[in-house]
């Protein structure tokens, strides 16, 4: 393991919640010097988190950068850190993804701007608090706690309809996260066969729970996971809270917070409950397809831009959850790059929407038009991200999105099926929205806005650098996580053959 | 000739300080012009008694084998539950009675009887003694909701107050009275102990019914909680936040005190009415807070739920849950005082709609009322989470799995409320100026909640364990 000499994944966590403190603490009236500030500490962040990158040991499935302290010692609490394969990749995108956020709220945020950053940064340091988290009570504190500035970059700075887009993401949220909260007390008061008690889940993957039980735990987890995902049919509040929210809600929705779901799966669920994992998948991919193909063909229907793009999540999250619970290696390593390419992907798109928010004032596609002879610059990187979205090979989407159905049709060919029909209906959708937004006649309301400015470009720059890395050479970043996904993948699929096996030594006896 | 002992009263030391001040203070008023000096003399009382405590371990016997009073580490506890909720309490009264014309000497020497009576509920093992403790500070409560004499609304709560808590008296008072027909004893050991060799009648259980009732009317438990939410709006608000959390806490522990003690023999029985008054508790205060447009009576409603979080702690009856609901209560008091503060500190700061764009014009008040608002939903990294973590996990352990799956769900519903004002706050735009009405002494209150609350949500290990 390669050991750095600070405490790598704590700095991550609390060098952003030390920053939003920092921001609370200027005066109201500098707004620039804010702004400055909150770059300032998130691109740090960026840059300390490269060392993940660099020095990450690809060839072992533990956990690395550990760190362990004891915290609430009488309940075995511990403050327990670690990455692995899984989760690497996703704190890079976190720390990325709020600089991208920060630069592209620039101009847009002018009201209580103080607020907008020190949420931000808070959020940042929560949602690498949940990908880090090897303690199950330390990791509902983050999962929880970034309830807080979620909601009130929604409520706070979003759309005309934000106040019930907030609420309803709050409410939808919480109401999955206390079932799991009680879910987990069960796992702690189930984990001390034969030591102390403890929330440490590394402790707790090695412990094998009755059938029964890891039935009951694995919906407790599912209500929080399926709800953050968002799986059909607990995804209602996505389209609202995704077109309420300010720009950059939308691209830390999109990137990080929907994949905490899928990331929960991978986490916790698949590996604390393997047999219960085995006998849902059928359920849980039919789910999955149910949502490619609904949220798919509801995106014809939209007349809201940022709606649109809302239920073309929907739908590509149903990609994800369909190749994790596939439960093979194609599947389960696709699913994890199409998160990582979903939130680049829908990220940039959601900058682009922003950026021309900016200058039209409306969302609606129908005010659109002609955009690209206006706009040259602009309709180009959106042409990219859109046909990445749609999966044209050479973009980071097609990798993804291969790997995926090459999984469902390993574990179901009827649903391999089904789920590529999604894609056809995804190139659809975006195909003909791209159409309504750049080409045709060009509409009044487009007319003498300006093309993107140098901080925009800058803003989607690395993002057209990731989309087509991804797309080229993939290997880059699946080899990240090839050891972690052999480990959970041997993990479920023996962990019932230990129960046979048992069976059969007691039948023996 | 009648043989005159002199009882040991070392246990009761803590009472005798307070008793003694309280009574002192009456005399004061007719001395001090300057009130302020009657909030520091509150203050010193109560830091006397907490100095007092840990040395008045013991019973009292005021008879020949009946110890009527037992300090013990579970008294010990409430009594500082109480001292902390009478500390903040005086701490937000001090600006706040001069502003509602209240200033009055009784006010704090009232306040002083009132934790006086809690505290002797608190030791009580006889249930002579747990009636007079009752009574000594329901009665200072009654007055103290009305003492806005000049104000109606003030003055309906205190009758409303008195007219129903004399009722509830009375229940207790039956359920006394019947049980010493069974026992023939008030003491609480020595009832249980006579239970255990007789069979279980319907009158006892009558008896048990009657006392559980007046019970939980202090609590304001639902369907006994038809008061709270007219005597929390009407009373002054600083007398709220005290009745809030003192009066129940004390209720709470006479609970554990009398059913785990006295009706030991009869658990199951009293267990099942616990069970279904905890889920009408929890239902009825989270869902009408849903649609109170008065923060004081929402935040009534919202200590209606809290008192039914606590009694699924009394539910399952080991060590931990009581011990989880003691911590709850500790913690509730730092919130909910925390809440009030704030509604103290806003000139008009009464209705969920005076909160609108206060963010924008006092933006670290907001802040602050976002914190209680949090913790009181049960958000980490707040207190108010590890308060509800902590009684769930103690309740599942016991195996009420399902009963914590209600609470949990209600307590999620219970979000939408509470985030009302935080979006009243920050997403709506002021519609009139906002006043705000600091003091040294309100601050400090603030100071101290909010630490409190942030503290035990990081570093809970200072009160559990």
């Amino acid at each position: 393991m390669q050991e750095i000499g600070y405490p790598i994944l704590s700095t991550l966590i609390f060098l952003p919640i030390a920053g939003a403190i920092l921001i609370s603490l200027i005066k109201r009236t500098s707004d620039t010097f804010i702004k400055r500030t909150a770059l300032l500490i998130s691109l740090i962040t960026f840059v300390l988190s490269v060392p993940l990158f660099s020095s990450f040991d690809k060839t072992t499935a533990n956990m690395q950068f550990t760190e362990t302290y004891n915290w609430i010692p009488s309940w075995g609490i511990k403050y327990a850190l670690g990455i692995d394969g899984i989760s690497v990749l996703f704190v890079l995108l976190s720390t990325l993804l709020t600089i991208l956020c920060v630069t592209v709220s620039w101009n847009s945020i002018k009201d209580k701007v103080k607020e907008f950053y020190a949420a931000l940064l808070l959020i940042e340091g929560a949602m690498i608090g949940v990908f880090c988290s090897l303690d199950l009570f330390l990791f509902y504190i983050f999962w929880e706690a970034m309830l807080i500035p979620m909601y009130l970059l929604i409520g706070v700075w979003g759309g005309p309809n934000r106040l019930y887009a907030a609420i309803k993401f709050f409410l939808y949220t919480l109401v999955g996260s206390v079932l799991m909260l009680v879910g987990i007390i069960v796992l702690y008061l189930n984990s001390g066969q034969g030591s102390e008690r403890s929330f440490d889940i590394l402790h707790m993957m090695t412990i094998s729970y009755p059938y029964h039980i890891q039935l009951i735990l694995f919906w407790a987890f599912f209500a929080a996971f399926a709800v953050k995902v968002p799986m059909w049919p607990v995804h209602t509040w996505l389209p609202d809270a995704h077109t309420e929210a300010p720009t950059a809600g939308s691209v830390i929705l999109a990137g990080i917070l929907i994949k905490m779901g899928a990331y929960g799966f991978l986490r916790f669920s698949m590996p604390l409950f393997p047999e219960a994992t085995k006998a849902m998948a059928p359920a849980m991919m039919i789910l999955s397809v149910i949502a490619i193909i609904y949220g798919g063909i509801i995106c014809f229907g939209q007349t809201d831009l940022k709606r649109l793009i809302a239920y073309s999540s929907v739908s590509h999250m149903g990609f994800i959850t369909l190749g994790l619970f596939a439960l093979n290696t194609q599947g389960i390593q696709g699913g994890i790059l199409q998160m990582i390419n979903h939130g680049i992907v829908t990220g940039a798109l959601f900058l682009c929407v922003g950026m021309i928010y900016d200058r039209t004032h409306t969302r609606q596609i129908a005010d659109y038009g002609g955009t690209a002879s206006v706009m040259p610059i602009y309709a180009a990187f959106f042409m990219v991200f859109t046909l990445a979205s749609i999966g044209l090979p050479g973009t980071n989407g097609f990798v993804g999105e291969f790997l995926i159905i090459l999984g469902a049709f390993t574990a179901s060919k009827t649903l391999g099926v089904l789920a590529a029909t999604g894609i056809i209906i995804g190139a659809g959708y975006m195909l003909w929205l791209y159409q309504r937004i750049f080409f045709m006649e060009t509409n009044p309301k487009i007319q003498g806005h300006n093309d993107i400015n140098l901080r925009e470009l800058l803003t989607l720059v690395p993002m057209i650098i990731l989309v087509i890395w991804i797309g080229i050479y993939p290997n880059t970043f699946l080899s990240f996580m090839d050891a972690s996904v052999q480990n959970l993948i041997n993990k479920v699929n023996t962990a019932g053959l230990v129960q046979t096996a048992q069976q059969a030594v007691e039948v023996i006896k | 000739m009648m043989n005159i002992v002199i009882p040991d009263l070392r246990p009761v030391t803590p009472e005798i300080i307070i008793t003694l001040s309280a009574t002192a203070l009456l005399m004061l008023e007719l001395i001090f012009k300057n009130k302020g000096i009657f909030a520091l003399i509150g203050i010193s009382t109560a830091a006397a008694v907490l100095y007092a405590m840990p040395m008045s371990y013991g019973e009292t016997f005021f008879a020949e084998g009946t110890a009527m009073f037992i300090s013990d580490n579970y008294s010990a506890y409430f009594k500082l539950i109480f001292m902390i909720s009478l500390v903040l309490s005086i701490l937000i009264s001090v600006r706040y009675i001069q502003r509602q014309k209240a200033e009055y000497g009784e006010y704090y020497s009232l306040l002083l009887f009132a934790a006086a009576g809690m505290m002797l509920m608190a030791s009580a093992r006889d249930l002579i003694l747990l009636y007079l403790g009752l009574e000594l500070m329901a009665l200072s409560t009654y007055i103290l909701a009305g003492i806005k004499r000049h104000d109606i609304k003030s003055n309906e709560a205190a009758i409303k107050y008195f007219l129903l808590g004399a009722f509830s008296s009375a229940m207790l008072l039956y359920g006394i009275s019947l049980l010493y027909g069974l026992t023939a004893t008030t003491d609480l050991y020595k009832i249980a102990e006579h239970l255990k060799a007789t069979e279980v009648t319907a009158t006892l259980l009558l008896s048990m019914a009657l006392i559980a009732v007046a019970f939980l009317f202090k609590i304001a438990a639902a369907p006994f909680h038809m008061w709270a939410p007219d005597v929390y709006e009407g009373a002054p608000t600083s007398i709220t936040a005290f009745m809030s959390v003192g009066p129940k806490a004390a209720g709470f522990a006479v609970i554990g005190r009398v059913f785990y003690i006295g009706f030991e023999n009869i658990q199951t029985d009293w267990t099942a009415i616990f069970i279904g008054v905890a889920i009408l508790t929890i239902a009825v205060g989270n869902i009408l807070a849903l649609v109170q447009t008065n923060i004081k009576r929402m935040l009534a409603y919202s200590s209606i739920a809290h008192a039914g979080y606590m009694l699924i702690g009394i539910i399952p009856g080991t060590q931990e849950s009581m011990s989880a609901m003691m911590v709850y209560m500790l913690i509730y008091a730092f919130m909910n005082i925390g809440a009030f503060s704030i509604v103290i500190l806003l000139e008009k700061g009464d209705e969920i709609k005076d909160y609108e764009g206060l963010a924008k014009s006092h933006p670290l008040i907001a802040a602050l009322m976002l914190v209680f608002m949090f913790s009181l939903t049960g958000i980490p990294p707040t207190a108010g989470f590890i308060g509800k973590f902590n009684i769930f996990m103690a309740a599942i352990n016991a195996g009420y799995t399902w009963l914590v799956v209600i609470a949990v769900i209600f307590s999620a519903i219970s979000a939408y409320y509470y985030l009302r004002i935080v979006m009243n706050m920050y997403m709506k735009e002021m519609k009139e100026e906002i006043i705000i009405h600091p003091s040294i002494s309100l601050n400090a209150a603030i100071v101290l909640t909010v630490l409190m609350v942030f503290v035990i949500g990081i570093i809970p290990s200072i009160v559990i364990g």
